[in-house]
């Protein structure tokens, strides 16, 4: 039937939802024998049915949803596994119901995230974008020098989140003689970094936030009005988790009022739709949720990913496993 | 230091400039258009004891030669190289500069630049704004910082604060200096192309002297190559910028960041086009803490000049 693959049906079954990129798509063809929903002329409940007996495994990329309905259609199912870090996509806790084992990107993506977090706290600090911006448009052989920017070396920083990749963004810091402190579910005893079980205290002890953790229903608006009042008009956020950690329509009026200095953006509420009104702010710094998207990363993602089905197929634990 | 007439070249920082005006004799040399310069020296040689010049206009030799009563240059910069040295010397002018207050800023800035021209940071951020992101999808994959091959240019203050934050994420460091430096683990190279060949993103971090002219050349930047990365935080002068300006449009270099320009503010406008740079004004040291601790540096070693005091930070 069309939508799958004419090779030998020996290879286990495997499901994409949504079509990759041409390069992941070979990889996957070669060991797994593909089930493409996209070429083929039913719409996909009706192909999920036709296949519900064979599909146990499914893979999720660009952040297609899992939801129950789609869980319902596929009783085989025992194991899905994301291209990204991130889960919040997934009904983690339907798919625990049903004995769904789960798997993400692991740490592959951790450094470079933290990479991210720390070029566009550099950036909103220093004002890297807005100079680049300022030359290239002739003002600096107009309108004389750039206005000054304000200093990384040594300023107090709040980590929410202290993960894989937090911790890395805390150890990249540190190299700037920054002060960290952090937020996160549990303290962590072995680090020695000051912990603040309320994020407003972490908020008023810091010169900037970095927002660095999961999406769940504890973390939704884990930014909120207070959480920016105490962090105060000298103080920055930067935002590489979700858009839904923070309350964007309060951080927005923040920003137009001058009640936080400055913040520095990967991920919005509804994306790819940002709020206008942070497209004429000059001390903000925006990206398309790229912070993991580098060619480097790609490669080692892939055999992450076929790492883990084969351990399934072969009844051994998931690489890179998630719990609800 | 009521008496002290004082020369400031450049209207460089208000807070200098203000200080200035208000405890000593401050003598405004942008204040005359440039055909007049000299009458303006000449008209106030006879009071001028003291310049403060940086990086944009310093004290060369005409300007030394007008002055015959002045006593002490006094840098608001840490680099010298608009500064007629040899001249002071034979004229027992005291010369001080400002270094160590400078030096976080700087290496702060060579990283983010690094992150910034790898990541696209800046061409993203114009790409959202643009609306691209609705109509055209995702920006493009970029490349990764961590873990690349550093080589540092010059491993004196600054160069060693670039090498402990680019530790940080993982990077080999790699330099070239006109001497080995005992007590670090990093590797040397005897050539900078060597460190080049060796390197994929290239740090220019040394004084600018006559042997530091175009040190980075258009050999040095074949050996970087077509994914090689160069930063420079040094001065205009460290690299052949028209050589620059080919090897990124032939796509012979991989990318730049670059703050500082052979004739600034000029920059050649072949690269405002170019995705794969990043360029600043001259923002080294350009912040409000950093440029406060320069001019109270300035005034410090003024004012320890006029009280016979040891300069703060004597270079001469």
């Amino acid at each position: 039937m069309a939508g799958d693959e004419p090779q030998s049906p020996d290879l286990p079954p495997l499901l994409l939802l949504r079509k990759p990129i041409a390069f992941l798509l070979s990889s996957l063809s070669t060991r797994f024998h593909l089930l493409k929903p996209w070429e083929s002329p039913l719409p996909l409940p009706a192909f999920l049915s036709a296949h519900a007996t064979t599909v146990q495994a499914l893979l999720i990329t660009g952040l297609a949803p899992v939801t129950a309905v789609i869980l319902d259609s596929l009783p085989s199912l025992g194991c899905i596994v994301t291209t990204s870090v991130g889960v919040d996509h997934i009904d983690l806790l339907e798919c625990a119901r049903r004995g769904v084992a789960v798997a993400n990107a692991g740490s592959v993506f951790s450094d470079d995230a933290a990479d991210y977090a720390v070029g566009l706290l550099i950036d909103v600090l220093r004002r890297i974008s807005a100079a680049d911006g300022y030359l290239r448009q002739g003002l600096w052989t107009l309108a004389g020098d750039f206005p000054l920017g304000s200093k990384l070396s040594g300023k107090r920083i709040g980590i929410i989140g202290l993960g894989s990749i937090g911790s890395r963004v805390a150890k990249r810091l540190e190299a700037f003689s920054c002060t960290i402190s952090y937020n996160s579910l549990t303290m962590k005893p072995s680090v020695p970094y000051k912990f603040y079980p309320n994020v407003c205290d972490l908020a008023s002890n810091n010169d900037a936030l970095i927002v660095c953790c999961a999406l769940t229903s504890k973390t939704h608006h884990i930014i909120n009005k207070e959480v920016l009042s105490a962090l105060g008009k000298q103080g920055i956020i930067i935002n590489i988790g979700r858009g839904a950690l923070v309350d964007e329509e309060e951080l927005i009026k923040c920003l137009m009022n001058g009640d936080i200095k400055g913040a520095g953006l990967d991920v919005f509420k509804n994306e790819p739709l940002v709020p206008k009104e942070l497209f004429s702010m000059k001390n903000v710094v925006l990206s398309s949720h790229s912070a993991v998207n580098t060619e480097e990363n790609i490669l080692d993602l892939y055999q992450l990913i076929i790492a883990n089905f084969e351990a399934f197929f072969s009844g051994t634990p998931l690489i890179s496993p998630v719990s609800a | 230091m009521e008496t002290l007439g004082v020369l400031l070249t450049f209207p460089m920082n208000p807070y200098l400039e203000e200080e200035l005006d208000r405890r000593c004799n401050l003598f405004r040399l942008w204040e005359s258009p440039p055909e007049s310069r000299r009458e303006f020296l000449r008209a106030h040689a006879g009071s001028i004891r003291a310049v403060v010049g940086n990086a944009t206009c310093g004290a060369d030799a005409d300007t030394i030669d007008a002055l015959p009563k002045l006593e002490i240059i006094s840098s608001f910069s840490v680099g010298l190289d608009k500064i007629d040295l040899e001249k002071c010397r034979q004229r027992g002018i005291r010369v001080t500069n400002t270094p160590d207050v400078l030096t976080e800023d700087t290496a702060d800035l060579a990283i983010g630049l690094a992150i910034s021209v790898l990541r696209r940071i800046p061409q993203a951020d114009r790409y959202v704004r643009s609306g691209s992101w609705k109509s055209k999808g995702d920006y493009k994959l970029t490349n990764k910082f961590s873990g690349k091959t550093v080589g540092i240019i010059g491993l004196g203050r600054i160069g060693m604060a670039v090498a402990k934050r680019a530790e940080a994420f993982d990077c080999p460091i790699s330099y070239h200096s006109r001497s080995e430096k005992p007590g670090t683990n990093y590797k040397y190279y005897s050539t900078v192309v060597d460190l080049a060949a060796n390197s994929q993103v290239l740090i220019v971090a040394c004084a600018l002297t006559p042997e530091t002219r175009h040190i980075v050349n258009r050999e040095v930047m074949d050996a970087l190559g077509p994914k090689g990365v160069l930063i420079n935080i040094g001065r205009g002068p460290h690299v052949d910028e028209a050589e620059l300006v080919k090897a990124l449009v032939e796509g012979r270099l991989g990318g730049a960041g670059i703050d500082v320009f052979e004739q600034e503010p000029h920059v050649p406008e072949e690269l405002f086009g170019l995705e794969n740079v990043v360029l600043l004004p001259h923002v080294g040291s350009g912040t409000v803490e950093t440029r406060k601790e320069m001019a109270d540096l300035v005034l410090g070693n003024l004012e320890a000049h006029c009280t016979n005091k040891p300069l703060l930070t004597p270079v001469i």
